[in-house]
């Protein structure tokens, strides 16, 4: 594995591998080792052409931990704000010594275009494009069910997973269905019917319309950010009807079974997707999410760049 | 391929060395166990059973794994981590003994060294090995010695237990390139 675009560049057991891998470093920077030295020397460039918070953050605290460099290079205040083309930004990356670019993008397939032009030698992580993928972030989320409700497993078989919310613009939910039913969980996408992308029908999951009678029957719950920077037409009629229909509030906590989780991938619209007691409950696991967040960024880094370098493309 | 060390053997020096432990550190309270995953694991809790049949506590034990401290990460594809248990009393002020299940070139065990600087400052570090081979690339000894084994480089020396593949015995051969 030399880049990390898409969760289909990953078998079942690299998945795995990247999850056991998350888990023991883990134990180490809970333990007193915070610092380990594996990546000195080597310089990760966090190319973020979208805002975020917790991702960049996320990316950064895991590089520092594993001693690399780290670069962060924001639209904002870089040439990217004045036109620059990526092929540039990627050429200049690479006369720096970047070993590894961590790139968000608001283009759907920017980071393929990076690493398949031989702009640049480096490894290229996606830290979500578009409205396509965000496999870290599946990564950390399949990494938070194992821990809550795995048992011991390697894998999530027999788990049962809602994903809730704006599929439609939800690179989190795309990476999500390969990666969750990749291990073996059973995922359901809970939406109104123009939140759904073209195109459903053929992913490999069940489809509702209606959250009450999903609620009961899952191990875990993912809301989704209502993304209203990407929406240009009217979806629903009303924030508050989609809050009706599809937050999670009180009742529905309640409705969980007792064990089920809450999950969030973050930021938050407090009150239209989830309450706020929905999102502080003993149930939800959405700060967990962050912590664990640093681990697998972790393991995919260590894995990525702590080897000798791979020449060529994507094996 | 030949038999160095069979069970008998190995059981013996396991019970030697854990002789040699309690006679240098003046019994077992000091002492912390560290094996090395993961054959030295399976030999530092086999060592601390014996320290417990000798001396009747528990002697602390865990595991040091050394794969993000190796000096060869940049060589070869990257590793599965395996567990690092500190023993709740931690290291500091304790006389760690690292354990491994073979002697080479000593690099596992700078990088042991490394990682166990990360965790804090013991008052002591000393280490035991089941086998030592000879062929040291740095200025490492072990302190507690199984069974010296001199050994061409070319040869290949295979350490069996039980707890990982089914039978106890050290065997060597002469291999290609290890």
């Amino acid at each position: 594995m030399k880049h990390l675009l898409s969760i289909n560049d990953l078998s079942r057991d690299e998945a795995i591998l990247i999850l056991d891998t998350a888990s023991e470093l883990a134990r180490i920077s809970d333990g007193p080792m915070k610092k380990l030295p594996t990546l000195r020397g080597r310089t990760i460039v966090n190319l973020f052409a979208e805002d975020s918070t917790r991702t960049r953050i996320s990316f950064e605290a895991a590089a520092k931990r594993l001693s690399a460099d780290v670069i962060n290079f924001a639209a904002k205040g870089s040439s990217l704000s004045k036109g620059e083309s990526l092929k540039d930004t990627a050429q200049t990356l690479q006369a720096m010594g970047a070993d590894a670019v961590v790139i968000r993008h608001p283009a759907s397939g920017a980071p393929f275009r990076l690493a398949d032009n031989q702009w640049m030698s480096g490894a290229v992580i996606n830290a979500g494009d578009g409205t396509h993928e965000h496999p870290s972030q599946a990564l950390l989320d399949a990494y938070t069910i194992r821990k809550h409700l795995g048992k011991g497993a390697k894998d999530l078989s027999g788990l049962r997973v809602a994903i809730v919310g704006d599929i439609l613009h939800s690179r989190v939910a795309r990476s999500n269905v390969l990666l969750l039913t990749k291990l073996g969980a059973h995922v359901t996408l809970v939406a109104p019917p123009t939140l759904f992308p073209f195109g459903v029908e053929s992913w490999p999951v069940t489809i509702s319309y209606d959250l009450d009678s999903v609620i009961p029957q899952v191990d875990a719950i993912m809301m989704l950010r209502i993304q209203q920077e990407r929406m240009h037409e009217i979806f629903f009629p009303s924030a508050r009807e989609y809050s009706r229909y599809y937050g999670l509030n009180r009742d529905r906590v309640n409705a969980l079974n007792p064990k089920a989780i809450i999950m969030h991938p973050g930021p938050m619209n407090r009150g239209l997707e989830i309450t706020a007691d929905a999102a502080d409950s003993a149930r939800s696991v959405i700060i967990e999410q962050v912590s664990n967040g640093v681990s697998v960024r972790m393991a995919i880094l260590y894995l990525l760049l702590g080897g000798a370098p791979i020449e060529g493309g994507i094996n | 391929m030949k038999t160095v060390l069979p069970a008998p053997d190995i059981s013996r020096a396991i019970v030697r060395i854990a002789h040699e432990i309690l006679e240098r550190y003046d019994g077992a309270e000091s002492i912390t166990l560290l094996g090395i995953p993961t054959r030295g694991a399976h030999l530092a809790t086999r060592i601390a059973a014996a320290i417990n049949a000798i001396e009747g506590g528990e002697v602390a034990v865990g595991t040091l794994d050394t794969t993000m401290h190796r000096d060869d990460l940049r060589t070869r594809s990257p590793k599965a981590l395996l567990p690092t248990l500190i023993p709740a009393a931690g290291v500091e002020g304790r006389h760690v003994v690292l354990v491994d299940d073979v002697l080479f070139s000593g690099r596992t065990i700078r990088a042991a060294l490394d990682a166990l600087g990360e965790i804090g400052r013991p008052t002591s570090v000393s280490l035991a090995v089941l086998v030592d081979r000879g062929h040291r690339e740095l200025p490492i000894k072990a302190d507690f010695v199984g069974k010296n084994i001199p050994t061409s480089r070319s040869e290949v020396i295979k350490v069996n237990l039980i707890e990982v593949d089914g039978t106890d015995e050290v065997t060597i051969s002469e291999g290609g390139v290890k």
